[in-house]
């Protein structure tokens, strides 16, 4: 190849090395195609330049390639959306106040159940679905959703706002808890639907809004740990003048504030993608790890004891079987974002067995938990909360045995890390029907109890 | 004669199979066995088969390695994988299918001549 198409060449990679679309893995294959096909046209008798020149024609349009590559890529688009550029033409000052003003609006709901009830069910009740609501509006308006979307968000949120006022609950019921819990999580996922803007049945956006839900709680983390440094010191300043400031922050400060946190983090999330995106490989390559010794120890740990003191240091107390169901969510948790956060086109590593390893302990705990609820269920009868537990214990086997097989089918190369994907995103309507089944079924069940 | 968008965009994937059914391959070469397979009248902006790669590497149906050409350049090589070969019969089925009916359908008209206006149909 000659001299100046060589130097062309150069000038055409840099430019195109700041499209996040684009890997450099792929400006590689590109790059070796561009040359492949500059030699061909060089040795029929055309100058370096005429040659570079023709060929990046025939390579196509750059924004047309770029958005071919990031609609195959999404992953990498969420670093910035560069689809069509309608994202990028958002001005930042807009987006930041269109976030406060849903963030307040957030804020003030959380109050509004106060005003024709003060007791704290009627809280309770709602709460969730207005803040979840907000965020939902805010994706909605944010991204001026298609008519379907906006219908899909509006009708869930209601039938879920009549459901939860309109059952008769008893005072301080298990029910309630119960329904608000899995409404709450099935909400989330309808959030999801207004965050895909219409595409939630592909299977990359679900994928992006696993993603999106990892990095909105790391945000949210980071902005509850500034909340309770604000807190304590307002609290300790107002009590040094002798002002008991006690009650604000307990009935405004704080339900407040984390409402309005939810929808600062989701814009904190979509306008400072790249930020986390670097600590996300790091938290979970910290965490992985040390959740997978804390799950293989506590099976040693329990076949110890067990062959101690029998079965019966299992069917102890209900907390316990509770730990264990949010042990296991957590796992599921990291397992999912470490899969959203991985490159798809790298091959498997040292870190994919390790991650088999929390799955298959996760496993053994979920299948010693189950037979432990099932012990209680046929001992002490059917209750709302175990009947709850025991159906997330059976979603959660069903998925890792199957995400199991296919991270062993992985490792051993026999499959690719998207089937790894697309279990998951598939699985994610079987959250949701579950917990719409759960919150709407099991009250009147146990009587509204 | 130009081929429609909306064709060649449905024809690129079962092409792109069948090319790596007959071996290995590498982007560049995969588009000059288009080219001549079809006398230069299948095309599409070069570009466009490296996303349709990745796509179908995703999917499982083809597997990559870089490999160093005698050259010393570096090339990315695919080859159908066994899913790929599943995915390749399916296609060719289908496509005998649609290639099959486009046949019948225009001997029958022109046995029955050109020219008339077909009113009647089934």
């Amino acid at each position: 190849m000659s001299e100046p198409a060589d130097a062309q060449l150069a000038q055409w990679r840099h430019y195109l090395a700041s499209d996040p679309a684009l890997a450099a893995a792929d400006l590689d294959e590109l790059e070796s195609h561009l040359r492949d096909q500059i030699d061909d046209l060089e040795s029929v008798g055309l100058s370096g330049d005429e040659a570079f020149l023709i060929a990046v024609r025939r390579l196509g349009r750059t924004d047309e390639l770029s958005r071919e590559f990031a609609r195959e890529h999404s992953d990498r688009l969420w670093k910035q959306l560069v689809l069509g550029g309608e994202a990028s033409a958002e001005k930042p000052e807009r987006s930041g106040a269109l976030a406060i003003g849903f963030a307040v609006l957030a804020a003030a709901l959380v109050k509004l159940p106060a005003l024709w009830s003060a007791t704290e069910d009627v809280t309770l009740r709602n709460v969730p679905i207005f803040v979840l609501g907000v965020l939902a509006a805010w994706f909605l308006v944010r991204a001026q959703a298609v008519r379907s979307s906006v219908a899909i968000v509006t009708v869930a949120f209601v039938g879920a706002a009549v459901l939860v006022n309109a059952y008769p609950f008893a005072a301080g019921a298990d029910t309630l808890l119960l329904t608000v819990l899995h409404l709450s999580v099935a909400l989330w996922l309808v959030v999801g639907v207004a965050y895909a803007e219409g595409r939630w049945r592909s299977d990359r956006a679900r994928m992006d809004f696993i993603r999106f839900t990892g990095e909105w709680m790391i945000y949210l983390a980071l902005i509850a740990l500034g909340g309770a440094v604000l807190t304590g010191l307002t609290l300790g300043v107002f009590t040094a003048i002798g002002v008991d400031v006690g009650r604000f922050v307990g009935e405004w400060l704080l339900p407040c504030g984390a409402a309005g946190a939810s929808v600062i983090a989701a814009w904190l999330v979509e306008a400072k993608k790249s930020v986390i995106e670097n600590m996300a490989p790091v938290l979970t390559a910290v965490f992985t790890p040390l959740f997978t010794a804390m799950l293989v120890v506590f099976i040693v740990a329990a076949i110890v004891q067990v062959t101690a003191d029998g079965l019966s240091a299992f069917d102890a107390q209900r907390e316990v079987l509770i730990v264990f169901d949010a042990a296991l969510v957590v796992v599921l948790g990291l397992l999912l974002y470490t899969l959203s956060a991985r490159d798809a086109s790298t091959r498997a590593r040292w870190f994919d067995a390790l991650q088999l390893v929390m799955i298959i302990a996760a496993l053994v705990v979920d299948v010693v938990v189950l037979s432990a609820m099932v012990g209680r269920i046929g001992a002490f009868g059917a209750s709302p909360n175990k009947v709850a537990s025991l159906g997330l214990n059976l979603i959660l086997l069903v998925n890792l045995a199957w995400a199991a097989w296919l991270q062993f089918g992985f490792l051993r190369g026999r499959l690719t890390h998207g089937v790894l994907e697309r279990w998951q995103t598939s699985y994610v309507p079987v959250y949701l029907t579950w917990c719409v089944l759960a919150a709407v079924v099991l009250p009147p069940l146990f009587g509204f109890a | 004669m130009r081929i429609g968008k909306d064709l060649v965009a449905a024809a690129a994937t079962p092409i792109v199979l069948g090319i790596l059914a007959e071996g290995e391959s590498y982007g560049y070469a995969i588009l000059q066995r288009v080219a001549e397979l079809s006398d230069g009248q299948l095309a599409w902006s070069d570009g466009m088969l490296y996303p349709l790669l990745h796509r179908l590497e995703r999917l499982g149906q083809v597997e990559s390695n870089w490999v160093d050409a005698p050259s010393g350049r570096r090339r990315k090589h695919y080859r159908l994988s066994a899913a790929g070969e599943d995915a390749f019969a399916e296609q060719r089925r289908q496509w005998a299918v649609v290639t099959d009916t486009l046949r019948r359908v225009w001997t029958d008209r022109t046995e029955r001549g050109l020219a008339l206006p077909d009113g009647a149909g089934a």
